[in-house]
């Protein structure tokens, strides 16, 4: 999805209307770079983008659907009555401002706060996707976000989050290796 | 409780499944691009509605008129000849030659929209001009014509729409951009304009409108474009 969007995006690599680009971007006309890109051309890169597409929006559903069906959302999902202080705290531990982690159960509040932002940049990236696909038979989605040009600003940016979502992730993993283990087999049931 | 499919049974069934599709990449890629193609076409004609209009967005929205792109293929800027006529045909009762006078007497439209190119880009200007289904039904269209076929003087730039969004009330041949006659560089006489496709659909310097049961393809389309392109 990102290869192929970023190809899409070096069709026109600036943001804003025309006549109109956004003082605030600062890569205007600056095309992402090759490695980077997927699908080979503007219509390759569409065909495969509105394709995966629908499997993203599948695997988010059934994700969802199970998140909230089995209850497992409490354990996950970032609740700022419960889970403020210790992720403060856990973020403290990392800066090493604190000597010892605050306690936890399965997971700890930063762990929390960031996986939900992660659905959150998901659901996100959805609808600022589907804004941009149908500006006209699905405007209200278009219009909810302040138009088309900023719809695909919008689009473009959750990519940026989940992107550096990812690489977080996978640094943090990197640095404790031993929690691939846990991740792909679900860990003990507590 | 022994659960039937574990995590691990999933992730595994996966990377066996990935390992065998990769065996045949490209044609099955290919194959499964043009069966996504098919359905998406089903999504985008389900989403499409015939009484949907766009939204028209304020006159303070409009893109200078040197910043709106123009685009053409042939290797300098294609201009009419002088005994231009619009040739419409195919399906039709009473078919016909028209002069952009006869054309310009018809009941006028305008709406004022944004653009969406393929490239991702948006402008917005105003238009004027006939609405198809007003022409459709002063030539008779057949109700068994289910495409459009529009045809130019551009180096044989053209296009075919499904009938519903040929007949949206948005949908117009278009012989003015804002409030004065089209230009060269924007298709004049007439061009096919409208909100509810891609750019590259609405086609400029039109010689010729054809109502057909079938569908001819298209210049960006012949080359690999998405053929329905709604917006």
């Amino acid at each position: 999805m990102a290869g192929s969007g970023l190809q899409i995006l070096a069709a026109y690599p600036a943001l804003g209307p025309r006549g109109g680009l956004y003082s605030w971007y600062p890569f205007q006309n600056d095309a992402p770079p090759s490695w980077l890109r997927f699908g080979g051309w503007l219509a390759g890169a569409r065909h495969w983008h509105f394709a995966i597409a629908w499997f993203l929006i599948l695997n988010g559903l059934i994700y969802l659907i199970y998140m909230i069906a089995s209850g497992e959302w409490r354990r996950r999902v970032f609740i700022p009555t419960r889970d403020t202080s210790n992720a403060i705290a856990m973020f403290a531990y990392y800066l090493r401002i604190r000597k010892t982690p605050p306690p936890e159960d399965f997971y700890n509040g930063l762990q929390r706060m960031a996986y939900t932002s992660a659905i959150l940049f998901g659901l996100v990236v959805v609808f600022s996707g589907l804004a941009i696909y149908k500006p006209v038979q699905l405007h209200w989605i278009t219009a909810a976000f302040g138009g088309y040009d900023v719809a695909r600003v919008v689009h473009l940016s959750c990519l940026v989050l989940l992107a550096l979502f990812t690489v977080m992730h996978l640094v943090l993993v990197a640095l404790h290796p031993r929690t691939i283990v846990t991740m792909v087999t679900g860990g003990q049931r507590g | 409780m022994a659960r039937l499919i574990t995590r691990r049974k999933l992730l595994l069934g996966l990377a066996a499944s990935t390992a065998l599709a990769g065996c045949d990449g490209g044609s099955a890629a290919k194959a499964f691009l043009a069966g996504m193609g098919r359905w998406n076409e089903r999504v985008d004609r389900l989403l499409f509605s015939e009484n949907r209009l766009a939204p028209e967005p304020p006159v303070s929205e409009l893109t200078p008129e040197t910043a709106f792109p123009s685009y053409f293929i042939s290797d300098s800027m294609p201009f009419a000849p002088d005994n231009w006529t619009l040739k419409v045909g195919g399906m039709v009762a009473r078919p016909a030659i028209l002069s952009l006078e006869q054309i310009k007497r018809m009941p006028q439209t305008g709406m004022r929209i944004r653009h969406h190119c393929v490239e991702g880009w948006s402008a917005v200007a105003a238009w004027h001009g006939l609405q198809l289904r007003e022409l459709a039904r002063m030539v008779g269209a057949s109700r068994d014509a289910q495409y459009v076929e529009f045809r130019s003087f551009d180096k044989g730039y053209y296009s075919t729409w499904d009938i519903e969004s040929s007949l949206h009330p948005q949908t117009l041949l278009a012989y003015g951009m804002n409030g004065r006659p089209l230009y060269p560089d924007h298709g004049a006489p007439i061009r096919l304009y409208s909100p509810v496709k891609l750019g590259y659909k609405c086609v400029k310097y039109l010689t010729e409108v054809n109502f057909l049961p079938t569908r001819t393809g298209g210049y960006w389309e012949d080359l690999g474009y998405d053929w329905y392109a709604g917006v």
